[in-house]
Formats: C-alpha cells, structure tokens, sequence
C-alpha cells in the first residue's frame, strides 16, 4: 500500500542511497506566510550538509519536519523509507531511534550526572545494562569526556555540555544526525570543537544536518551549504559558502 | 519489557517520589487522611451493622393455629414454608406444652403451681426466623391465607425499623466512600499533573530520543500506585491501633453496655478491611495517574 502511494505522488522512484526526500513540502502554521514554501530537497546517505539563512527563514522548521515534530501542510517528506506525513503514531519511536538530535541549549538533565545522561539514551531504548556499560565510556572517550563522567551537569563549561549532549545523541548509533545551532552558545574554541567532532562523526558514516549562523566555520570546512531565506531554498551548493545578505 | 528496563522504569517511579517530594507527601497525606476517615467509618459500620444483624436474626414471625388443628397438619405447614418459602431461614416448631413451660419460666416461676392442666391448649405455633427482615410483610402475608392459620404475630416495627437502618448505613456508606475516592484521584492526578510540569524537558528528550508511549507514561503509573499503595498502608496501620484500643477502652469504661455493644475483632474487621483499602489505594493510584498522563502527555 505505502510503497505503491509513494511511487503514484512521487515524479520519481527514490534512488537507493537519499534517505532523505522532500517533494514541494509546505509548512504554515496558524498564522502568517507559510515557514516553508515548496521546499525540495534530496541528501544522501552520508552527506555533511550545513544550513544557513536569516533569523525566521524556516531552518527549525525544516529539522522540525524530519525529526516528524512537525507534520508538512503540503507535500510528502521520507526519511530512510518512512513517508513521515502518513507514519502512525506507534511506529515514530522507532523512526526516531534512527536520529541523533543536538539543540543550541544542550537540554541536558541537571540533576543526572555525565554518565547517566548519556546511559539514559540506551536506557530509553531498553540497551541491555551490560552492554550500556560498554557502550557509554566508549563514547565518552569519543568527545574528549572520558575523565568526567561523574561530574553533575553544572559543574561543566557550555562546550562540555554540548559534548554530552552529542555523546548523548550519538550513543544509540544514529543514522542520522540533526542539529539545530549546535554552537549558538559557544565560544569560537569550542564551536571548532563541536564542528570537528561532527566531521569525524561524518567520517564514520553518519549523514549531519547543521543549522548554523556561524559563517567562519561554514566557510572553512567546504561542506554542502544549502541556504535558506523566507521558507525557500535559495542556494544549494557542493562546498558552499556562507551568502551575505545585501 | 526487559528485566533492566523494568527495574529502570521502578526505580524511575520510585526516584520520582523524590523529586516532586512535596506534592508526593500531600497526596499520600491526602489519600492517607481519606483511607484513614474510610478506615474508621467502614470499621463503625461494620460493628453496627454486626450489631443489627444479631439483632434481625432475633426477630420471627410468630404463627398460631385454629383450635383443633393436629400436630401434623402444622408440621405439614412447617415443611410446605420450609420448601417453598426462601426467606425463611428456620422454623421452630413449639408444642403446646413447650409453649406452657416457656411462658411459665419467664412470667409465672413460682407462681405456676395452681394450674393442673395446660390452658394454653391450643398455642402451639411455629416461630420463623427470616434470613431478611424486610422480606417480613410478604411472607406474612402469605401465611396469613392459609386457611388453617388462626394469627400470626410479629414485630412489624422493629423489622422494618432495622431494614430502613440498614438500607441508610448502605447508601451513607456508598455515598461518603464515592466522595472519598473522586476526592483522592483529584489530588492524585494534581500530583502527577505537577511531575509532568516539573520533568516536561525530561519527557520531551525522551520523546526525541525514541522512547515508547509507555515508556514515557510507565514511571508516572508507578509512581501513582506507590503513592496509592504508601497512602492506603499508612492509615490502616494506624486504624488497626486506634481500633484495637479503642474497643478494650470502651469495653472497659462502660461494662454495663458490653451485652450490647458486642465489638467484632479487630481480624474479622481487617479480612475486609485490609484489601478494600489497599485495591481503594492503588487503584486511585493508578487511575488517577494514568489518566493524568493520557490527557497531559501527548506522546
Ligand atoms: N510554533 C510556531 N507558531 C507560529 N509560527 C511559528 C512557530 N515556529 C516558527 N514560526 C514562524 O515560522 C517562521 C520560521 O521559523 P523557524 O524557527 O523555522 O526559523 P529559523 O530559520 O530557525 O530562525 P532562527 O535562525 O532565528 O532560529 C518564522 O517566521 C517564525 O515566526
Ligand atoms: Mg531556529
């Protein structure tokens, strides 16, 4: 049934390696012009892809809408073969065991420790305690934490914290990894920092999605750049630069 | 469900009690206070209505006979109520000699020498006792069509005046227990309401993590029936010392009552007791939790 609605509203089969597919996805919400406006896009297994554009352009939005916070007004969204407009409500769990998710403001759990952060992600997943014990020090040790699992969560820098919390997302094995302005809060130092280790994240085979305004970064590391503005895509270039407005 | 993740999701209960520590002991003093209120009337009722039950299983319906009917002919009446009759719980036949005896020994004692024969010749007559008194004016009723039967006695007020007790001592009981219960979940469900507020990150970094709907909802549930199950253990350890005092102090202050007030013991008391407040406990626990979730978590 699914597959044979996809291949009828799709104009075309989706090839083997894009796990991520949007076909003229529209997003309003209550009031005002729409967030997204017959937005297009295609990433394949294993991109780095930055996304840049103003302040109100549509970026949450659009991470909103693969993470299926969000549901598209129009059009059809698939990510790794899930058509997220028709998905049922019991199956998103699954799909979202598939991401990794960072935000600007880390959303750690201040009264947990490093390491239980961390564990929490495989606890949510049922990850067997052994192997929950293996897995969490070993990424830890990944983002340069390993010495301070036992630290509460405020007795770290804002770079630490968004380390954990990367830790926190990357510890399931995501497919996928999605962040929204994950260096909005940090100083250059630790933006290179973070930035870095989703390279090396990338390198490893995990397709990133970036929503940054950071224009140094974004113009140093040569990634695919897809720039946004008033809910369309503008620009979509193979190492990119960060555009100027005016 | 794993074991881990099962021994997860108890100890997440558990440490939520911890968390939201004020809202959990002011539900459990709330269910407490409840459970403890119920505790003592259900304990009250129990006794009066133990009281009016020993009372009801002394009322009968006395039945005389016209003059010249045969001992057989009541006893053949004896059995066609017996059989036909499910009210009757035993009927006591008594001869007319057992009748002249009785009546000796409890109006004339000494007295009775003068009478050389019975004059109470034809009083034989059969005592009925009812399993429920307010079944009472039927049944008398019925007897009284009986073409061999000349009168039939009976204590019309006090049957209907224990049937009309015990009818209000069950829709007073219904009532105030229902006022109980819909207040507990009131507070129970305030209480899990306030946990979501406080860990509505928390919930929201699960969801995007992946985790199911009753992953999610699971610990809340525990917590509800912990809260449910320490409220309704609390009050029934204190009713069971209040009650245990309370019966050997009345019983001692007023002795001369003590033929009346018969106290059930505290056990019989508690064969009852003890699970209705417990199943009362966690099942506002876990009803009030668990619809508290449902409607403040969309998950
Ligand atoms: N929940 C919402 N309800 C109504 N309008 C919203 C909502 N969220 C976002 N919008 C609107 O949608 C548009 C796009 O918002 P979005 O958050 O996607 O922008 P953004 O590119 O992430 O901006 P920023 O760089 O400031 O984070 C904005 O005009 C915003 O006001
Ligand atoms: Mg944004």
């Amino acid at each position: 049934m699914e597959r044979g609605y996809r291949k009828k509203r799709l104009n075309r089969q989706i090839p083997e390696d894009e796990i991520i597919t949007l076909e003229n996805v529209t997003k309003s919400y209550s009031s005002g012009a729409p967030a997204l406006n017959g937005v297009n896009l295609h990433i394949k297994r294993g991109e780095f892809v930055f996304i840049v554009g103003d302040s109100g352009s549509g970026k949450s939005t659009l991470i909103k809408l693969l993470l299926r916070e969000l549901t598209p007004t129009e059009g059809e969204i698939t990510v790794l073969g899930y058509n997220l407009k028709r998905i049922k409500h019991r199956k998103i769990p699954k799909f979202r065991r598939n991401l990794g998710i960072v935000f600007q403001d880390f959303r750690l759990l201040k009264d947990r420790n490093v390491y239980e952060n961390v564990a929490f992600a495989q606890r949510i997943v049922q990850t067997p305690t052994r192997e929950i014990k293996r897995n969490v020090p070993s990424i830890l040790a990944t983002v340069n934490l390993a010495g301070k699992y036992k630290n509460k969560i405020n007795q770290l820098s804002g770079g630490e914290q968004q380390r954990v919390a990367l830790a926190r997302a990357l510890v399931n094995k995501p497919t996928i990894l999605l962040a929204d302005e994950p260096t909005g809060n940090l100083d250059p130092n630790n933006s290179w920092e973070i930035m870095k280790l989703m390279e090396q994240i990338n390198e490893n085979g995990t397709t990133v999605i970036v929503v940054t305004h950071n224009r140094e970064i974004v113009n140093a590391m040569k990634k695919r750049v897809i720039t946004m503005k008033k809910g369309v895509i503008i620009e979509d270039e193979e190492e990119g630069m960060y555009i100027d407005e005016d | 469900m794993r074991i881990s993740s099962f021994f997860y999701t108890l100890g997440q209960g558990i440490k939520n009690l911890g968390r939201n520590k004020w809202y959990t002991l002011a539900s459990i003093a709330t269910i407490g206070a409840c459970l403890f209120l119920f505790g003592i009337f259900y304990s009250i009722v129990t006794n009066f209505q133990h009281v009016v039950k020993t009372a009801e299983e002394g009322v009968s319906v006395t039945v005389f006979f016209n003059e010249g009917v045969t001992e057989e002919q009541i006893l053949a009446v004896k059995s066609e109520l017996e059989k036909n009759r499910p009210e009757v719980r035993e009927i006591e036949y008594v001869s007319a000699d057992a009748a002249w005896e009785g009546f000796k020994e409890e109006y004339l004692g000494e007295y009775a020498d003068g009478f050389t024969e019975n004059p109470l010749a034809d009083s034989a007559n059969l005592q009925i006792y009812l399993k429920d008194v307010s079944m009472q004016p039927a049944l008398v009723t019925y007897i009284e069509s009986i073409d061999v039967v000349r009168e039939v006695n009976r204590s019309e007020v006090t049957a209907n005046t224990l049937s009309g007790l015990n009818k209000l001592i069950a829709y007073v009981s219904a009532g105030i227990i229902i006022i109980l219960l819909l207040v507990s979940i009131f507070l129970i469900s305030n209480t899990v309401t306030m946990g979501i507020a406080v860990r509505k990150d928390e919930i929201n970094i699960m969801k995007y993590i992946g985790a199911t709907d009753f992953f999610v909802r699971a610990p809340f549930v525990v917590e509800g029936i912990l809260i449910g199950m320490i409220g309704s253990a609390i009050p029934l350890i204190i009713v069971y010392f209040v009650y245990t005092h309370a019966i050997t102090y009345v019983a001692s202050k007023f002795t001369m009552l003590s033929s009346l007030l018969n106290f059930l013991p505290v056990e019989v008391v508690y064969k009852e007791l003890l699970p209705i407040s417990l199943a009362i406990g966690i099942g506002i626990g876990f009803l009030g939790s668990f619809a508290t979730v449902r409607k403040h978590l969309h998950v």
